[in-house]
């Protein structure tokens, strides 16, 4: 069964990396449903989140294929675990003097901001869980979406564990590897 | 080889210039840094061909203290440092202008790539102000290259250009050997920076694991112990291991019998009774035949690639499966895996052989032994009038003691070699596995000779994939190699030709190929050619090219439409494998 699965992935912040990672997993045929490069809390080192669609055997396949390029130095599946993954919307929506104050309210039912106006629309930008921003578009929609933008999410594990590198990656590295390692697979 | 070493100033007193001081570390142009980086990586060969972007890296050519094989097509260059690799054990070098010059080269780096060989490409690009703006001869070779490269750079400062030839050759060589690309910019040939090769190279992103978890590695113990029909396939991660002995001490002391992938021939004598042969899409049957009935499957450095598993559904189904491989990646990429053990093949045979028990297996011996299709060797007793492949591919073996290097194109006399020469020693098989290379045999050939002057060399060759790159003819002329050229003529692409007969109703689209008189064609080149139409002349004619010095090419002229038998159709598992109905050749 095709499942969404989000990774987050440091990489060593060089030219080109983006374009590497985005690369691999066209050619090898894995999905992406979105990516966010920026950077980390560590110089040097940014932090990309990538949600892929496929099977479990399929991602964890990626992964170890994402461990191959020379740049990445970690990557999580963060799927499972208790984390948080918001992503950031802008939302043009078309607003006439009579739709205006209902617009509003919608918004504010959202936590979603009004950070610009014209007499004909309201920009709106919202955060939070994909399905949280699906909600806010539903009930828009009816008004007139005139354009959107949406980041995809960006993830972090709830409570004090880090998905992090330490100066020295290696032995995170064989762990991982030996975890993955021991999952059977069916071609 | 010149030996003259490269024009450095007085000031430096060794070598070793890693960890100088200020003023010990001479200054030298990008060229000058690029010919002492490869001095110092012991690179004593660089195939390659001239051009814009590198014209001044070539100006500093002839004070370097390596050899340039200057080839006739960028493509060979690539392939023809394969062969060295793989003849040497040590990385190939080749390098290549900006533009074609880098594209030509694209084919040789995918090859390396699917089988894992070390290989350091070096390409120029156009001077920096105008990357980016489609000047004469501009490609973007990195971004080119970039899935058929273990790892690429385009170096950007003078000051990079040591420190990423150090990385580079790293890369290359270690964990999951493979091809890496620098291309430099012609900006950076003529600058000049103070010269300091690192001599330690550290990656965060890069620590390939060598020494197993000892966990996996009882686990694979304890399934050995278990088994009572137990099976090896050994591939080509044994060989870049460098552990053929290690590996011949634990198949003679477990007893398992070991079928071989394409590039896992040599890995073990297939002599020796434990060595079985050729498994796969043109296994022996009683190869094929022990991969559906054993109960454990351990593979070492090979990576269940679809022409030697067929259906995956259908590959080993009884068999609890071992995987030992130095790429995490591959585990369970194709095939189910029970107990992977991710290392370096010596480093876990290492630790596996004092797990294991001494064991004999004469039941499961026996009944591999009862499965052997003997028909050819039967109906080759009557020996035909022509010259039959099998007789050739053996006749060079006898000749040669077995002991020749000998590489090959992709087709159809590349099955009859693999089949039937009987690899009995490492690194003397050079093939191109994964990527199916045309073109390969000539070039690989003269860089394995280069590599290994010591070895004799044969270059087995179907008649299309030689029309491909026969222009090396010349490369090998001026280098004045002393190798022997067996060109396998049926005037078809005879593998296509085989798939149209058997798969697509005798539909022969496009695979009658015609050719020069080969024999002509040597002479053009000033070197011995020699036409084989009839058995008995076989021999004679391999005596004879072994006792003349340089180049010589025998042309055999064999039935047009013989084919490579057992075959497993495309799609099916190894079980469905066809054979032969009756003596045609």
């Amino acid at each position: 069964m095709k499942n969404r699965r989000t990774l987050s992935v440091l990489v060593e912040d060089h030219p080109g990396v983006l374009n590497r990672v985005v690369s691999l997993l066209r050619r090898r045929s894995f999905n992406i449903d979105s990516i966010t490069v920026g950077h980390s809390e560590q110089p040097g080192v940014s932090r990309m989140t990538i949600v892929v669609i496929g099977q479990d055997e399929e991602v964890e396949q990626a992964g170890k294929q994402l461990y191959k390029l020379m740049e990445v130095l970690k990557v999580v599946d963060v799927t499972s675990l208790n984390c948080v993954a918001h992503e950031l919307a802008l939302i043009k929506v078309a607003a006439k003097s009579q739709t205006r104050s209902e617009i509003l309210q919608i918004a504010q039912i959202y936590d979603a901001r009004v950070v610009d106006a014209s007499p004909t629309t309201l920009l709106i930008e919202a955060t939070g869980p994909e399905t949280h921003i699906d909600g806010l578009l539903n009930m828009l929609k009816a008004f007139g979406i005139r354009e959107l933008v949406r980041t995809g999410p960006v993830a972090m594990m709830r409570g004090s564990a880090t998905v992090g590198v330490k100066e020295s990656a290696r032995a995170e590295r064989e762990l991982a590897v030996a975890g993955n390692g021991t999952t059977p697979h069916a071609n | 080889m010149a030996a003259t070493r490269a024009a450095v100033p007085e000031t430096s007193p060794s070598r070793t210039s890693g960890g100088l001081t200020k003023t010990e570390r001479p200054v030298l142009t990008g060229s000058q840094i690029v010919c002492r980086a490869l001095e110092d990586e012991g690179v004593d060969t660089v195939f390659g061909y001239p051009g814009g972007a590198v014209i001044p890296l070539y100006d500093a050519l002839p004070a370097a203290g390596f050899h340039h094989v200057l080839v006739r097509f960028e493509q060979w260059a690539a392939l023809a440092a394969e062969g060295y690799a793989r003849a040497t054990g040590k990385p190939g070098v080749c390098l290549a202008t900006s533009g074609p010059g880098a594209t030509n080269l694209v084919t040789g780096l995918a090859d390396a790539m699917l089988d894992s060989v070390p290989i350091v490409a070096i390409t120029g690009q156009v001077i920096q102000p105008l990357i980016g703006r489609d000047a004469f001869q501009e490609v973007d070779i990195t971004g080119i290259t970039l899935p058929v490269t273990k790892h690429n750079y385009l170096v950007n400062r003078i000051q990079d250009l040591a420190p990423t030839f150090k990385e580079a050759f790293h890369l290359a060589t270690s964990g999951r050997p493979g091809p890496v690309l620098i291309d430099i910019p012609k900006t950076l040939f003529l600058q000049k920076h103070e010269y300091d090769y690192p001599e330690t190279v550290y990656r965060r992103g890069y620590q390939p694991t060598s020494v197993p978890n000892m966990r996996q590695v009882r686990l694979a113990a304890e399934a050995i112990k278990k088994a009572r029909k137990p099976l090896i396939m050994a591939g080509h991660g044994i060989m870049l291991s460098g552990a053929t002995d290690l590996f011949r001490t634990f198949v003679e002391k477990s007893g398992i019998p070991v079928a071989f992938t394409l590039l896992g021939l040599g890995t073990f004598p297939e002599s020796h009774p434990l060595g079985l042969g050729l498994m796969g899409m043109h296994g022996h049957k009683h190869v094929n035949d022990a991969l559906d009935e054993c109960d454990l499957l351990i593979n070492i450095g090979a990576r269940f690639d679809d022409r030697a598993t067929g259906q995956v559904s259908g590959f080993a189904q009884n068999a609890f499966v071992v995987h030992v491989d130095i790429d995490p990646a591959e585990i369970g990429k194709n095939v189910r895996t029970d107990v992977p053990v991710v290392g370096d093949a010596g480093e876990v045979l290492k630790l596996l052989i004092p797990e294991i028990e001494e064991t004999r297996r004469d039941d499961w011996m026996a009944w591999i032994d009862s499965r052997r299709d003997r028909a050819l060797d039967e109906a080759l007793e009557e020996r035909p009038a022509w010259p039959e492949p099998y007789t050739i591919v053996k006749s060079i073996a006898e000749a040669t003691n077995g002991e020749a290097i000998v590489t090959t194109d992709v087709g159809q006399h590349q099955m009859w070699a693999a089949q039937h020469y009987g690899f009995n020693h490492p690194d003397r098989w050079i093939t191109s596995g994964g990527l199916g290379t045309m073109g390969f045999g000539l070039p690989s050939a003269i860089g394995a000779k280069i590599g290994r002057p010591d070895l004799e060399v044969w270059a087995v060759i179907g008649d299309g994939g030689f029309q491909m790159s026969s222009n090396e003819l010349a490369t090998a002329v001026q280098e004045n190699l002393d190798l022997n050229i067996a060109i396998i003529n049926n005037g078809y692409l005879g593998m296509v030709r085989q798939w149209q007969d058997l798969f697509h109703a005798k539909n022969y689209s496009e695979v009658k190929i015609g050719a020069p008189n080969f024999e002509k064609l040597a002479e053009a080149y000033g070197i011995t050619g020699i036409t084989v139409r009839c058995d008995e002349e076989i021999r004679p004619a391999i005596d004879r090219a072994r006792s003349i010095p340089g180049p010589v090419l025998i042309d055999f002229v064999i039935e047009p439409e013989a084919n490579v038998w057992p075959i497993v159709p495309p799609g099916a598992a190894n079980s469905g494998m066809l054979h032969q109905q009756r003596y045609e050749g």
